[in-house]
């Protein structure tokens, strides 16, 4: 071996084969995957995420939540992520068709978010969690969002979307907290996130 | 006879060719590892700062009042909330592995391995104001990178976090040395090519390859989302399998017979471990995604792969045991050899411990835990990191024609490290294993979410304060390296020990 083409032959074949593989041969076996379209009520399935939620996503990748939280529910022979009632079905991969970049994860410091949007649809429970995550979840090691969220003198009457907070974490005398356009992104996606559909290869369990 | 008669003027042309390698190298080879120190540095306070978060919320979360008081008045509105978003778990986490990835161990391991290529090429380098422009290039890519993911510019995929402009410089400048390589090795006195060149000539062609194609299929022209999943982590995994792990073992297969002054036990062994690894490594990404969204026969290839690892792991292994055998004393007073063995070590274990975490029923428990942290830092640190920190010790003196300063300093660092990365190791795996039994049993009613939350807090106290400990040697080989750099090192007299030879008649060390 002291020919650098008899090298690089080597080093060529071997990456190659994994680069097909692993690369190549995905994306032609499931890279092109369409959404569902139920005949009878013409919806479509995953949903199609709105503007805001997809701005969201950029939320939450920007500030990395991905490190914390997966995306994705394993199959109950594998796992207990069913039973835990992170999901109705396992995950498949036509749920991330919309995905990009794709936030699957590979941490569960905090708990899957696949079917956040179902467990907890409040919006107002959403932004009270991000300010101040102990709040809700004693204990949690959660870090507060605070900089998602403005803190303003009240003006006449308290703004609707103020968040209703308690003990140490509400604001001073004649103040308010109130979500930045961001933390209302961010909320709007954590609420859409959903795989509560049947598809094809993944059914609901109900049915 | 006449050998006897030849051997005195080749033995003194050979010492004049490394002299000359060596002074060839000197600029490009300590502007990397300069630069890979400082971040080596940053990267562990990112770290440090990331652990306590992750026991203390609200360690840090934003400027003290006065502080941000003061700010506000003399800086442009929203400076102080950019930088109150930039300390949050998120970001640091991210600007972490990226320091410490693309900061400290691509530049430590290009400086070797740019080294390695001079000496075993037997010619001085070639281009050097190239390679140190590439050095130069990839620094300000590494800036730029940070103040990106700490800004919010993160891509969100890991081992990818950078955005493309920044992925576009990294990749010139990776490219370009690269390119050099090929030059370097085309121009290379003829004669036998050396192991650690496979392994280095192999990692520069495949790196880029493996950066750029990941960077097209995820970024550039996106992939649907669970393919990218897979590219993802065949990315993230041969970014260690090809990229760090062929670095490494350049450096080991180099140093170890080095300072003992034997050759390497088998060829045919380094062959076939390298082959192997060649072949084995590249498919193990999968086991990354076991139980995700992703058909059965990809993900079972890659546990297959991650199991036949194991070949070229033991023979590797091997062939570095046979070649120390006999040599262990050494250890006692070689400060390369020391950390090169000990890394050498932690390779065996951390492939092994990989292999065992690709089955399923394991990684079931594993999955999404410390576990896998205690993992990677064991293969990132316990390997890579240690055989980077004894190939500095045993190339810096021989470009500065200068000797360490302080014994007791490469003490301290070995010694911290060594505790400090053992008993990270330790915690995060039996928190992570905890973590993992409690995930997969919600019908116990001890074992809520927030239970396992709770359960796994002392671990990652314990973890924190393990940090501190590699923090004070990280702190103490940047002040030796920089007291090398500013001409402190001993001009006379032989190199650095950690303890007294027992026999003069050793030469361990003193080899050029």
């Amino acid at each position: 071996m002291n020919k650098l083409t008899t090298l690089f032959c080597g080093f060529l074949f071997t990456f190659v084969l994994a680069w097909l593989g692993l690369v190549i041969i995905p994306h032609f076996q499931f890279g092109q995957l369409q959404p569902f379209v139920n005949e009878d009520t013409g919806e479509s399935f995953p949903p199609f995420r709105s503007g805001l939620a997809n701005r969201g996503k950029q939320v939450y990748e920007a500030n990395g939540c991905i490190y914390c939280h997966s995306q994705q529910v394993r199959p109950d022979y594998l796992s207990a992520d069913m039973a835990r009632g992170w999901g109705a079905r396992r995950s498949v991969a036509r749920d991330y068709i919309y995905d990009k970049p794709h936030l699957l994860g590979t941490m569960r410091t905090g708990p899957d978010l696949s079917n956040i949007g179902v467990r907890q649809p409040s919006e107002a429970w959403h932004h009270e969690h991000l300010y101040a995550p102990q709040s809700k979840s004693i204990g949690s090691t959660m870090p507060p969002f605070r900089y998602l969220y403005k803190i303003q003198k009240i003006q006449g009457e308290v703004s609707p979307n103020a968040l209703k907070l308690t003990a140490e974490d509400a604001p001073a005398e004649g103040y308010e907290v109130v979500p930045t356009a961001e933390a209302v992104a961010l909320v709007a996606y954590l609420k859409s996130l959903s795989q509560n559909y049947s598809l094809p290869e993944a059914k609901l369990s109900t049915e | 006879m006449s050998q006897n008669l030849k051997n005195m003027p080749v033995e003194a042309n050979d010492a004049l060719e490394r002299a000359q390698v060596d002074a060839s190298c000197r600029v490009p080879v300590l502007l990397f590892f300069a630069t890979a120190i400082f971040w080596l540095v940053v990267g562990t306070v990112f770290g440090l700062i990331a652990s306590l978060k992750l026991h203390d919320p609200y360690f840090i979360i934003e400027l003290p009042s006065w502080f941000a008081f003061y700010l506000e008045k003399f800086s442009p509105a929203g400076t102080v909330e950019m930088i109150n978003s930039s300390l949050t778990f998120g970001r640091i986490r991210p600007a972490h592995l990226n320091t410490v990835a693309y900061g400290w161990g691509s530049p430590a391991g290009l400086g070797v391995a740019i080294w390695l290529m001079a000496r075993l090429c037997r010619v001085p380098l070639r281009y050097p104001t190239l390679v140190s422009a590439a050095g130069v290039l990839w620094n300000i890519g590494m800036v730029v990178g940070i103040g990106a993911l700490l800004s919010g510019g993160s891509t969100s995929i890991e081992w990818l976090e950078f955005p493309p402009y920044v992925t576009f410089i990294l990749f010139i400048s990776f490219a370009l040395i690269s390119i050099w390589a090929v030059d370097m090795f085309v121009h290379r006195k003829p004669g036998h090519v050396y192991v650690s060149l496979w392994y280095i000539m192999a990692a520069l062609f495949w790196f880029p390859w493996l950066y750029g194609t990941a960077n097209i299929l995820i970024q550039l022209a996106p992939a649907q989302g669970s393919v990218q999943g897979i590219i993802n982590w065949w990315y993230g995994h041969n970014a260690l399998g090809l990229w760090f792990t062929p670095l490494g073992l350049a450096a080991a297969y180099y140093m170890i017979p080095k300072v003992i002054g034997r050759p390497v036990y088998s060829y045919y062994l380094s062959a076939f471990g390298f082959w192997a690894l060649a072949l084995f490594y590249s498919w193990n990404g999968g086991h990354h995604l076991i139980g995700g969204p992703l058909p059965a026969w990809l993900i079972t290839t890659s546990i297959v792969a991650s199991v036949m690892m194991v070949i070229p792991v033991v023979v590797t292994a091997i062939n570095h045991h046979m070649t120390m055998k006999g040599n262990f004393n050494v250890l006692r007073y070689s400060p390369t050899l020391r950390f090169v063995v000990f890394g050498a070590m932690s390779y065996t274990l951390a492939s092994l411990q990989g292999s065992s975490m690709a089955f399923r029923e394991l990684n079931a428990i594993t999955h999404f835990t410390h576990y896998t942290i205690g993992h990677s830092h064991l293969g990132l640190y316990a390997f890579y990191t240690m055989i980077m920190f004894g190939s500095i010790y045993y190339i810096v003196p021989r470009l500065l024609g200068r000797e360490w300063v302080s014994a007791l300093l490469i003490k301290v660092h070995f010694w911290t490290c060594a505790y400090g990365i053992v008993t990270m190791v330790l915690l995060l795996s039996v928190g992570g294993a905890i973590q993992g039994w409690m995930l997969q049993h919600p019908e116990n009613p001890l074992n809520k979410f927030s239970d396992i939350v709770e359960a796994t807090k002392p671990w990652l106290r314990g973890r924190s304060i393990s940090g501190c400990l590699i923090m004070v040697g990280h702190l103490a080989f940047a002040y030796h390296f920089a007291l090398m750099l500013l001409k402190f090192g001993r001009s006379e007299g032989g190199p650095t020990l950690l303890a007294q030879p027992e026999s003069n008649t050793d030469s361990a060390g003193s080899h050029s």
